[in-house]
């Protein structure tokens, strides 16, 4: 775990106090240039789809930020907190039958629907989350694990709602009384909101006082305690909001699908997640999106190529693995933005 | 003379063997206490036991006089039972300053606050860059910790531990791999400290250890074998045959 | 009646804790002695049963087919050792799940490729065909106790390895000091590499043992792995026993929930919503178990390490 800390790039390659104190401000551009960067790309997007297939890019891409949004939430536990959760993706489900069991009672108001879906997904955060982290390390991995196949196999019971398949969702809620998220450009721009919004949330979280007591947490818990902290009560707030904002995911993911399945909740789900942190750099925020991005482009490009596209998006995994510590963003850091 | 901290028939066993070995002890308030005890004396267990970390198997620990045997480390530490550690434990992402800042933010104010930058409260900051001045590395503290001198991760440590407004000190080796010129900055600091809290210290060099304790204990085998002023305990013909003797 | 099902299921139960056991075996000690989370060993079951499928189909035995099938399981997990694993021992338990990850993309694939998207299935070796009577009216197939026998006495095996021999001593050791071990001067790689080859090669007997009565197909270790994860959790890391009991139990609970849980529910409920809640809690049971073991014993039942 300490081979992650932030500070450690620079000081390997310039052990001389001068040289770490440019490596500083470099270090705050990449994290100011390239979340500019990206949230103008999603921003602008729509507007050159149009020269392309317009649906399945926008769709692709909605997709992208959905999924970001899930792995920025994961890496508040994950990448700042040393919680690595191996059963996230059951808040994309929760999330996502929130909207689809009150859609199904014709309860189609927008805001009761997402009201239901962040309730239900903090609540399961917290019941779980209180028992999980009484557990370390990989105890802890494997009880979130355990807790994730739980509501997966608890979704694939209820046979009201599809049971195992599932079940499409015919219409679209009401926001005033108004049918605006029929619209296409609506839904995209209320995605990439709530992308920037969780974005701009969780990097005031990190950076709060309550961010630095996670954060110290991670990097020496013993410490923690011996000025005085319980990381317990401060890992357990942030695998709630960890959850919550992942419960939104769902929803969001349930209305851009216009449906729900169990198999938004299996454990390869949650594994995918962390793929997504790690691929682009964990404890980094905009690293998440980039990761989510990276990960669904690639699986749609190379599913073009070949059917089998698994045999090498496989092995791309082990390498990065092997080779891409710290993921693209530490890639970056060490090639792109010398 | 009033207590600050008092140990009554404290046990610990890993197996079978005996670390900590029915050791009762009594430390004044204001006063130094040094223990002393060959490698494997089981100084640092006990310290493990005092600050929380290990839990004991039998005997209790009074800490101004409220009985916190029971208590976890971090309950501990908010009454007022700061620790340092024999390896340097401290936050190798955080500036000097941060580490600092943390531990003034854990008695001030409350932590569940998710918005603003903490870098920017003067009444974190500056409560921290006292403490950082009390060990002398007020020019380091923006200094990432984990890039600091082997000798200035010590004095960091200290100054963890006086930013969390301590009542009583326990100090694990404080000179511990420190070079002589550094080592003599931390002996400077303690005295400056000595008075002001009551502190338990555990230390390897002897000269140190007789220049500045007010008692010293000897720790041989888990037991406390002698207990008294410096000179006295020096002059203690089983202390010379257990452990003095072994040094010269 | 109901007696020969509940004996019938017991066998069932029995006869899946022993191969979620031979699963488990492997898996436990990886991590136990390497601290490696390898998420890759559930596919390894599956490449054992694809490799009995091709050796029966080419020698026209099982017994053939299920000796070939041993050696090159054990060499595909050497190869990924070799190529993978050992330059991710002292990574962080995030990377290793990264590249494990992909090592289940590439060989569930990989076997779509060389063998087929759609199931395979394997004779029942002739002379373990058809069924005995175990007791008045109750009838069960040979095989599958040959299942039980086979891994009870793999089980044994295993005991008596890791119990009198030198090389069990050391994992032994591993799996409650590493760093000790090393100092020691044993060669640390090769006693990893050892542990991997033989993890493996016991994944893989589990997929040849099962070949004959399950459809061999992708992705079929991917939910084995994740009961043989509840397996060595409930047991405790590194425990070679606390898997064998383990395994039995989450068999046993597994199989005998799925078959009762409904009908127990009926006791206390209307006949309708029993069949709901069962339907719901009994894929649930062995999470709930692991959940509880963990709440109130966080290292498992048999803690190896301290």
């Amino acid at each position: 775990m300490q081979q992650s800390a932030p500070a450690k790039p620079a000081s390997e390659t310039a052990p001389a106090a001068p040289a770490t104190l440019s490596a500083a401000p470099r270090f705050r551009a990449a994290h100011v240039a390239v979340p500019f960067l990206l949230f103008t790309l999603f921003a602008i997007l729509p507007a050159f789809a149009q020269f392309g297939a317009e649906g399945y890019i926008l769709s692709l891409v909605m997709r992208v930020m959905i999924f970001a949004i899930a792995a920025m939430s994961l890496d508040l536990i994950l990448g700042y907190g040393a919680m690595v959760s191996f059963g996230h993706a059951a808040f994309i489900g929760i999330g996502a039958y929130g909207a689809g069991i009150l859609m199904r009672h014709t309860v189609d108001d927008f805001f009761i629907q997402l009201g239901a879906a962040l309730g239900a997904s903090a609540l399961f955060a917290l019941a779980t989350g209180a028992l999980s982290l009484r557990t370390k390390g990989v105890y802890f991995i494997m009880i979130t694990l355990a807790f994730g196949q739980m509501g997966f196999f608890f979704f694939v019971s209820l046979a009201a709602y599809g049971g195992d398949d599932g079940m499409t969702l015919r219409t679209t809620p009401q926001i005033f009384g108004q049918d605006w998220l029929a619209h296409r450009h609506f839904l995209y721009y209320l995605i990439f909101a709530c992308m920037l919004g969780v974005y701009f949330l969780l990097r005031a979280i990190v950076r709060s006082r309550f961010g630095r007591v996670l954060r110290g947490a991670k990097e020496n818990p013993v410490r923690m305690q011996a000025i005085g902290f319980s990381p317990y009560r401060f890992q357990l707030a942030a695998y709630v909001i960890a959850g919550t904002i992942c419960g939104l995911a769902g929803f969001l993911l349930a209305h851009q699908t216009e449906f729900i399945a169990p198999a938004f909740m299996t454990w390869q789900r949650s594994g995918e997640l962390i793929v997504m942190v790690v691929l682009g750099g964990m404890g980094t925020l905009h690293g998440a999106i980039i990761g989510a991005a990276a990960f669904l482009i690639l699986e749609e490009m190379l599913s073009r190529i070949t059917q089998d596209w698994k045999l090498i998006f496989g092995p791309f995994l082990v390498l990065v693995a092997l080779f891409a510590r710290g993921g693209i963003m530490g890639f970056l850091r060490r090639w792109g933005l010398k | 003379m009033s207590m600050a901290l008092q140990l009554r028939n404290l046990r610990k066993s890993f197996g079978a063997l005996k670390v900590t070995d029915d050791v009762s002890l009594d430390v004044a308030r204001g006063e130094l206490h040094a223990i002393i005890g060959p490698n494997g004396a089981g100084k640092t267990t006990l310290i493990h036991q005092i600050s929380g970390i290990a839990a004991s198997d039998d005997g209790r620990i009074l800490f101004e006089g409220e009985d916190v045997t029971a208590l976890a480390m971090h309950q501990r530490v908010v009454r007022g039972l700061a620790r340092s550690f024999q390896i340097t434990s401290i936050l190798p992402g955080f500036t000097a300053l941060e580490n600092v800042a943390m531990a003034v933010q854990a008695r001030e104010g409350t932590s569940f606050s998710f918005f603003g930058d903490p870098a920017r409260e003067e009444a974190l900051t500056a409560p921290a860059m006292e403490a950082l001045a009390i060990v002398n590395l007020e020019a380091r503290a923006d200094i990432p910790s984990g890039e600091l001198s082997h000798g200035e991760k010590r004095q960091l440590e200290l100054a963890i531990a006086l930013a969390t407004q301590p009542k009583m000190l326990l100090l694990d080796e404080p000179l511990a791999g420190t070079g002589r010129e550094e080592s003599e900055r931390v002996v400077a600091t303690l005295k400056s400290l000595k008075g002001h809290y009551t502190i338990l210290l555990i230390e390897h060099d002897m000269e140190a250890v007789f220049a500045l304790a007010d008692r010293v204990s000897v720790l041989v085998y888990g037991r406390i074998i002698a207990s008294g002023p410096p000179d006295q305990v020096r002059a203690d013909p089983e202390v010379r045959k257990a452990y003095l003797g072994e040094e010269a | 009646m109901y007696t020969t099902l509940i004996a019938v299921q017991t066998l069932n139960g029995l006869q899946l804790g022993i191969i979620l056991f031979l699963i488990a075996a492997g898996l436990t000690l990886v991590f136990g002695v390497m601290d490696f989370i390898n998420l890759a060993h559930g596919v390894q079951y599956m490449v054992g049963a694809y490799f009995a499928f091709t050796f029966t189909a080419l020698t026209g035995s099982f017994t053939l087919g299920l000796l070939l099938a041993l050696p090159a399981a054990l060499i595909v997990g050497l190869i990924l050792e070799v190529l993978v694993f050992r330059h991710l021992y002292d990574r962080d338990h995030l990377e290793q799940v990264l590249a494990t990850f992909g090592i289940i993309l590439f060989l569930n694939q990989g076997v779509k490729v060389v063998w087929g998207a759609s199931p395979l299935y394997v004779p029942v070796p002739e002379l373990l065909q058809g069924s005995i009577q175990i007791f008045e009216g109750f009838f069960y197939p040979i095989y599958r106790l040959a299942i039980i026998g086979a891994g009870l006495g793999v089980a044994a095996l295993l005991y008596f390895l890791v119990s009198y021999t030198r090389a069990g001593m050391l994992v032994r050791a591993g799996a409650t000091n590493a760093r000790m071990v090393s100092a020691l001067g044993i060669d640390i790689r090769r006693l990893f590499m050892v542990v991997f080859g033989f993890g493996a090669m016991l994944a893989g007997f589990a997929g040849a043992m099962v070949a004959p009565i399950l459809s061999v197909e992708p992705g079929m270790g991917d939910n084995l792995l994740i009961l043989a994860f509840v397996v060595i959790v409930i047991g405790g890391i590194g425990s070679i026993r606390g898997a064998f009991i383990a395994a039995l139990l989450i068999g046993l609970v597994d199989t005998l929930g799925r078959g009762f849980a409904t009908d127990i529910l009926r006791l206390v409920m209307d006949p309708s919503a029993a069949s709901q809640t069962g339907r719901a809690i009994a894929p649930m049971l062995i999470y709930i178990l692991m959940a509880l073991v963990l709440i109130f014993r966080p290292s498992g039942l048999f803690p190896v390490k301290r």
